[in-house]
C-alpha cells in the first residue's frame, strides 16, 4: 500500500481539532454509541469478560476432573439451586455447565472479540474509510449480543428438566433438549443463540457493505490487507451459515412449545436432521472463530519480519477455499450417526481437502518470515505460538477426518484436545497477538512488553499441560462430557487440572498488564511498531481521533501487495 | 537488547518441548507396536479359565443360570490402562480385538503417527531456523522476495500427494467396517435408555438382558474396575460375526466400545446395524458416547466374548432358543433394572415388579418427560 507511516499523516491537516474529536457525553457515547471504535471496545470489554465467565466455568470443571468421583458439583449445586444430596441434579449441573462453557466461549468470547472487536475497530480505518456503512445497525449488533449473553446467563437459573439451567450441549441435540429437557432453561439458551445470530447476521451485512461501498480511492480488493480480507469471508459465511442456525433451533423451540415433530421420529421427523441442520451451521462457525485470527496473523508476521506478506493472493484465496469448503464438510461431525458409506467415504475425502489451503497458509506465514528482519516483540511471540500450536491442532483434524478412524475417537476427549488446540490455542493466540499488537494504538497507552512475554510463555506452558493430556485421554478411550471417569484415565485428568491452574495464573498477569497500562504505561506514537507497520492504522495518532479520514487517504495505483513497502523515488502518497 | 537474549535460553526450552510432543506422539505408534502379553485365544483355554473362575457377576440367577459361570476378572481385555500401570499404554489406543480394529490400528501406527508428528517437527523446525537466522540484526535488509512459484506449487502439491496416501488406506477402512453382516449372523440389539442399556437377542427368543453399572464398591470387592463394569453384561459368542443393532429408547446414546474398534449411535426411531466379529474370548469395556443427560456418565457397557457353546450355555439359562425354535417370546425373561448409583431413583422406575426376575418385556419407560416433571 502506498500510504505508510512516514509518509501519510491523515491529521496534519490544520482543522483536526473540532470535529474528528468532539465526543459525545458518557451515556451517550457508551451506551449509543455509533462510532466504530467506541463498538469495538465495547465488544472487547464485553467479549473479556464473558471470557472470564466461560473460564471460571472451565476451571469448576477442571476442579471436578482433577480426581474420579464427584467432589466439586455437589459443592456448587445449591448456586444454581440444585439440591447436592440428589446426585442427579448434581450431574445436571455438570451437563449445565459443558453447555455454557461452550456457547459461551464461541457465541460471546472468539465471535464478539475477533469480528466485534478487532473487526469493528480496525477493518473500517485499514481500508481508509471514516466509520462503518451502518452504524446505527452496528450498535444493534452489539447490545442484540449482550441481550443473548444474559439470555444464556438467565436459563442457569430457571428449571431446566431435572434441575436449573439447559444440560444440553452446546449443540443443543434433538430429543435431549426437545422431549429430554422440560421447563423454560433450553427455551432461554435456544433464545440466547437467536439474539447472538442475530446480532452476527446483521454485523456481517454491515461489514459486507462496509468492505464493498466504502475503500478508500485506490483501494482494490487485490490490495486490501489480509485482515479485512479474512473478515469478508469471515462475514459471507455468518450470512450464509446462521440463518441454517436460525431455522434448526426455531424448529427445537416449535417441537418443544407448539407439538411440531420436525425432529420427534413419532411424528415423522427425524434426530438427525437436527444434527445435518446444526453441523451446516457448525462447521462454517469453526471458520468464522479461526479466519479473523488468519488474518491478523498476517498482518502481524507482515510487519515484525519487515516484510510484504509472501503469496498475497495465494493467502486471500486460501482463505475463500476454506470458506468454501466449510460449507461442504458439515457430516464429519457425525460419523457415527449411521452415515451410509459412501457418504462416509465422500465426507473423509471432502474433509482432508481442507488440509491444503491451510498448508498453503502456514507455510507462506513461514516464508513470509524466511529472509525477514525479525523482531521479538510480544505479538510476534504470539503469532508464532499460534503457528505451531495451530499445526499441532490441524494434524490431528487429519486423523479425526478419517471416517473409519473417527469410529474410535469421536465423542472422546481425544476431539475435545483437538478442536482446543485450534481454538483455545489458535484463537486465542491470534486475539492475544491481536491485542498486543493493537492495545496501544486503541488505548494510546503502552503495556509492558516483559509482561506480555512473561503472558506468552506461562500460558503456553499452561494450556499444553490442560490439552495435550486430552489426546491421551482420547485415544484410551474416555468419552467427552463425563464429570467422572474409571480410576485408569486419573493421572492425564490430574495433570490437565494442574494446567488450569498456570493458565489461569497467566490470565492474572494479562490482567495485571492492563492495570500496569492504564495507570503507568507510556504514551504510544502513531506508528509504533515501525516501519514494517504498513497498514492505514499506522498512519493514524494512537488512539485514532474520534472521526478518521475526514479527508480520505489515495492508494496510488503501482502499489500492491506484490511489492508494497515504498521504494526509493517513489511518489509521496496523496491526499485526496 | 535482554529480550533477544532471552530468546537464546527460550529456544533451547523449545527445542526441549518439541522433543516432547515428538517423544509423546511417537508413542502412540511405538507402545503399539509392542507385543501384548500371550493371552489364550482357543475357546478350550477359555473355558479352562472361566471354569476355575467363580462368577464375578452380580446377575439375579435365574433358573438354569448355574450351568453358565461369567468370565472373572483376568479375562479383562478391553479396558484403559493407568499411567501408573504402563506410561507409554496409557497414552494410546487400547490393544484391539478385531480385524477391523487391527487394521485402522496398523493405520494409525504406520500411516498416521508418523504423518502427523512428521509434519508437526516440520513445522517447529522451519520456526526455529527462522528464529535464529532471521532474528533483526544491524544492518540487516529483509529480503523483498514475495513470490516463489516454484515452492508454492509444491507445498500445495506435497500436502495433496499425503493425502492421498491417507486417503486410500482410510476409504479401505471404511468399506471394511461397512461390510453386510451375513445371513446367519447372530443379532443383538443394544437399546440405549436414561441411563442404562438393554441387550434384546432377537434371533434367540427376543429376551432383553438390561445391564447396569454395577456399584462402586461391587465392582471393587469383585476385582472389576469402577465405573465399567455392570452387574449384566452383553454376552457374545466369539469368533462369529454379530449383527449389532442401535437404537434409543429416549434420547440419543452412543454404544461405544474403544478396544474393538466400534462406536454407533443410537438414536430414537432408526435402526442402525454394523457386523461386529471378536476374535478373542474375553470382557471388552466401553461407555456411552453421547450426551444423553445427567448420569451419562453412568451407564457404561460391558461385552463378554465366550465360546459358542459356553454361550448357548448362557442362552437357555435366559431362557431362550435357537433356530428353528427360535421366535419372540412374550415371557421372555426380562431383568428388572435396577439403580446404578446409590440413592438415586430407580433407573426403570416406569417398571413394575421391579424385583422380579421375570418381568414382562415391554419396553421400559423411563420417558425424561416424566421424571423432569417429578423433579420440580
Amino acid at each position: 500500500m502506498a500510504t505508510t507511516a512516514d509518509t501519510f499523516q491523515a491529521h496534519d491537516d490544520a482543522h483536526h481539532e473540532h470535529d474528528a474529536d468532539h465526543k459525545p457525553g458518557f451515556f451517550a457515547r457508551w451506551f449509543m454509541s455509533t462510532n466504530h471504535k467506541d463498538i469495538g471496545t465495547l465488544y472487547l470489554i464485553f467479549a473479556i469478560i464473558a471470557g472470564v465467565v466461560g473460564g471460571t466455568i472451565s476451571g469448576i470443571m477442571r476442579w471436578e476432573l482433577a480426581e474420579p468421583g464427584i467432589q466439586v458439583l455437589n459443592m456448587v449445586a445449591p448456586w444454581l439451586g440444585a439440591d447436592p444430596a440428589q446426585i442427579d441434579q448434581t450431574l445436571h449441573l455438570w451437563n449445565v455447565f459443558i453447555t455454557a462453557h461452550g456457547l459461551i466461549m464461541v457465541f460471546f468470547m472468539v465471535m464478539p472479540a475477533m469480528i466485534g472487536g478487532f473487526g469493528n475497530w480496525f477493518v473500517p480505518i485499514m481500508i481508509g474509510a471514516p466509520d462503518m456503512a451502518f452504524p446505527r445497525m452496528n450498535n444493534v449488533s452489539f447490545w442484540l449480543t449482550v441481550a443473548g449473553f444474559f439470555s444464556l446467563l438467565f436459563s442457569m437459573f430457571v428449571p431446566g428438566g431435572i434441575a436449573n439451567g439447559a444440560g444440553t450441549g452446546w449443540t443443543v441435540y434433538a430429543p435431549l433438549s426437545t422431549s429430554g429437557s422440560v421447563g423454560p432453561a433450553v427455551d432461554f439458551a435456544i433464545f440466547s443463540l437467536h439474539l447472538a445470530g442475530a446480532g452476527s447476521i446483521l454485523g456481517a451485512t454491515n461489514f459486507i457493505t462496509t468492505i464493498f461501498n466504502m475503500r478508500a480511492p485506490g483501494m482494490t480488493l487485490h490490495k486490501m490487507p489480509l485482515f479485512v480480507w479474512s473478515v469478508l469471508v469471515t462475514a459471507f459465511l455468518l450470512l450464509l451459515a446462521l440463518p441454517v442456525l436460525a431455522a434448526a433451533i426455531t424448529m427445537l423451540i416449535t417441537d418443544r412449545n407448539f407439538g411440531t415433530t420436525f425432529f420427534d421420529p413419532a411424528g415423522g421427523g427425524d434426530p438427525v436432521l437436527y444434527q445435518h441442520l446444526f453441523w451446516f451451521f457448525g462447521h462454517p462457525e469453526v471458520y468464522i472463530m479461526i479466519l479473523p485470527g488468519f488474518g491478523m496473523i498476517s498482518q502481524i508476521v507482515a510487519t515484525f519480519s519487515r516484510k510484504p506478506v509472501f503469496g498475497y493472493l495465494g493467502m486471500a484465496y486460501a482463505m475463500v477455499a476454506i470458506g468454501v469448503v466449510g460449507f461442504i464438510v458439515w457430516a464429519h461431525h457425525m460419523y457415527t450417526v449411521g452415515l451410509d458409506v459412501n457418504t462416509k467415504m465422500y465426507f473423509t475425502a471432502a474433509t482432508m481437502v481442507i488440509a491444503v489451503p491451510t498448508g498453503v497458509k502456514i507455510f507462506s506465514w513461514i516464508a513470509t518470515m524466511w529472509g525477514g528482519s525479525i523482531e521479538f516483540k510480544s505479538p510476534m511471540v504470539w503469532a508464532m505460538g499460534f503457528i505451531f500450536l495451530f499445526t499441532v491442532g490441524g494434524v490431528t483434524g487429519v486423523v479425526l477426518a478419517n471416517g473409519g478412524i473417527d469410529d474410535n475417537l469421536h465423542d472422546t476427549y481425544y476431539v475435545v484436545a483437538h478442536f482446543h488446540y485450534v481454538l483455545s490455542m489458535g484463537a486465542v493466540f491470534s486475539l492475544f497477538a491481536g491485542f498486543y499488537y493493537w492495545f496501544p494504538k486503541m488505548s494510546g497507552r503502552w503495556h509492558s512488553e516483559l509482561l506480555a512475554h512473561i503472558h506468552f510463555w506461562v500460558f503456553f506452558i499452561g494450556v499444553n499441560m490442560v490439552f495435550f493430556p486430552m489426546h491421551f485421554l482420547g485415544v484410551q478411550g474416555m468419552p467427552r462430557r463425563y464429570p467422572d471417569y474409571a480410576e485408569a484415565f486419573s493421572f492425564w485428568n490430574e495433570v490437565s487440572s494442574i494446567g488450569y491452574i498456570i493458565t489461569a495464573v497467566s490470565v492474572l498477569i494479562f490482567f495485571a498488564n492492563l492495570v500496569y497500562a492504564f495507570t503507568v504505561g507510556k504514551k504510544a506514537a502513531a506508528n509504533y511498531w515501525g516501519p514494517g507497520a504498513t497498514t492505514l492504522e499506522w498512519t493514524l495518532s494512537s488512539p485514532p481521533p474520534f472521526h478518521q479520514f475526514e479527508t480520505l487517504p489515495v492508494i496510488e495505483d503501482h502499489h500492491d501487495y506484490h511489492d508494497h513497502l515504498p521504494r526509493e523515488g517513489d511518489a509521496k502518497p496523496v491526499t485526496a | 537488547m535482554p529480550i533477544a537474549a532471552a530468546y537464546r535460553d527460550i529456544r533451547v526450552l523449545m527445542i526441549g518441548l518439541i522433543a516432547l510432543l515428538g517423544l509423546a506422539f511417537a508413542a502412540q505408534g511405538l507402545s503399539a507396536a509392542a507385543p501384548t502379553a500371550a493371552m489364550p485365544t482357543t475357546g478350550a483355554e477359555a473355558d479352562a479359565a472361566a471354569a476355575g473362575d467363580a462368577s464375578g457377576d452380580a446377575a439375579g440367577a435365574g433358573e438354569g443360570e448355574a450351568a453358565y459361570e461369567h468370565l472373572g476378572p483376568e479375562w479383562i481385555k478391553g479396558q484403559p490402562t493407568s499411567f501408573e500401570e504402563d506410561p507409554w499404554k496409557s497414552m494410546t489406543f487400547q490393544d484391539q480385538y478385531t480385524d477391523d480394529g487391527q487394521y485402522a490400528l496398523g493405520m494409525n501406527m504406520y500411516i498416521l503417527t508418523p504423518v502427523i508428528v512428521l509434519i508437526s517437527a516440520f513445522v517447529f523446525f522451519l520456526l526455529l531456523v527462522v528464529v535464529v537466522r532471521y532474528r533483526r540484526r544491524e544492518g540487516r535488509e529483509p529480503s523483498r522476495t514475495t513470490h516463489n512459484t516454484l515452492v508454492e506449487v509444491i507445498w500445495t502439491i506435497v500436502p495433496v500427494l499425503i493425502l492421498i496416501a491417507i486417503a486410500v488406506p482410510s476409504i479401505t477402512l471404511l468399506a471394511r467396517q461397512y461390510k453386510t453382516a451375513p445371513e446367519d449372523a447372530i443379532t443383538i440389539k443394544a437399546t440405549g435408555y436414561q441411563w442404562y442399556w438393554g441387550y434384546t437377542y432377537a434371533d434367540n427368543g427376543g429376551f432383553e438382558v438390561i445391564s447396569n453399572m454395577m456399584p462402586l464398591e461391587e465392582a471393587e470387592a469383585n476385582g472389576l474396575p469402577g465405573h465399567l463394569a455392570v452387574d449384566n453384561r452383553m454376552v457374545v459368542p466369539v469368533g462369529v460375526p454379530l449383527r449389532i443393532q442401535t437404537i434409543g429408547a429416549d434420547v440419543i446414546h452412543s454404544f461405544a466400545v474403544p478396544s474393538l474398534w466400534f462406536k454407533l449411535d443410537a438414536i430414537p426411531g432408526r435402526l442402525n446395524e454394523r457386523v461386529l466379529t471378536i476374535n478373542e474370548p474375553g470382557i471388552y469395556y466401553g461407555q456411552c458416547s453421547e450426551l444423553c443427560g445427567a448420569r451419562h456418565a453412568y451407564m457404561p457397557i460391558a461385552i463378554e466374548a465366550v465360546p459358542m457353546d459356553k454361550w448357548r450355555q448362557w442362552v437357555l439359562s435366559k431362557g431362550g432358543s435357537f433356530g428353528e425354535d427360535a421366535e419372540v417370546d412374550e415371557d421372555a425373561n426380562v431383568q428388572a433394572p435396577a439403580s446404578a448409583m446409590e440413592g438415586a431413583p430407580a433407573a426403570g422406575d416406569g417398571l413394575t415388579a421391579a424385583d422380579d426376575g421375570n418381568a414382562p418385556s415391554t419396553p421400559v419407560d423411563t420417558g425424561v418427560a416424566e421424571e423432569a416433571t417429578a423433579a420440580e
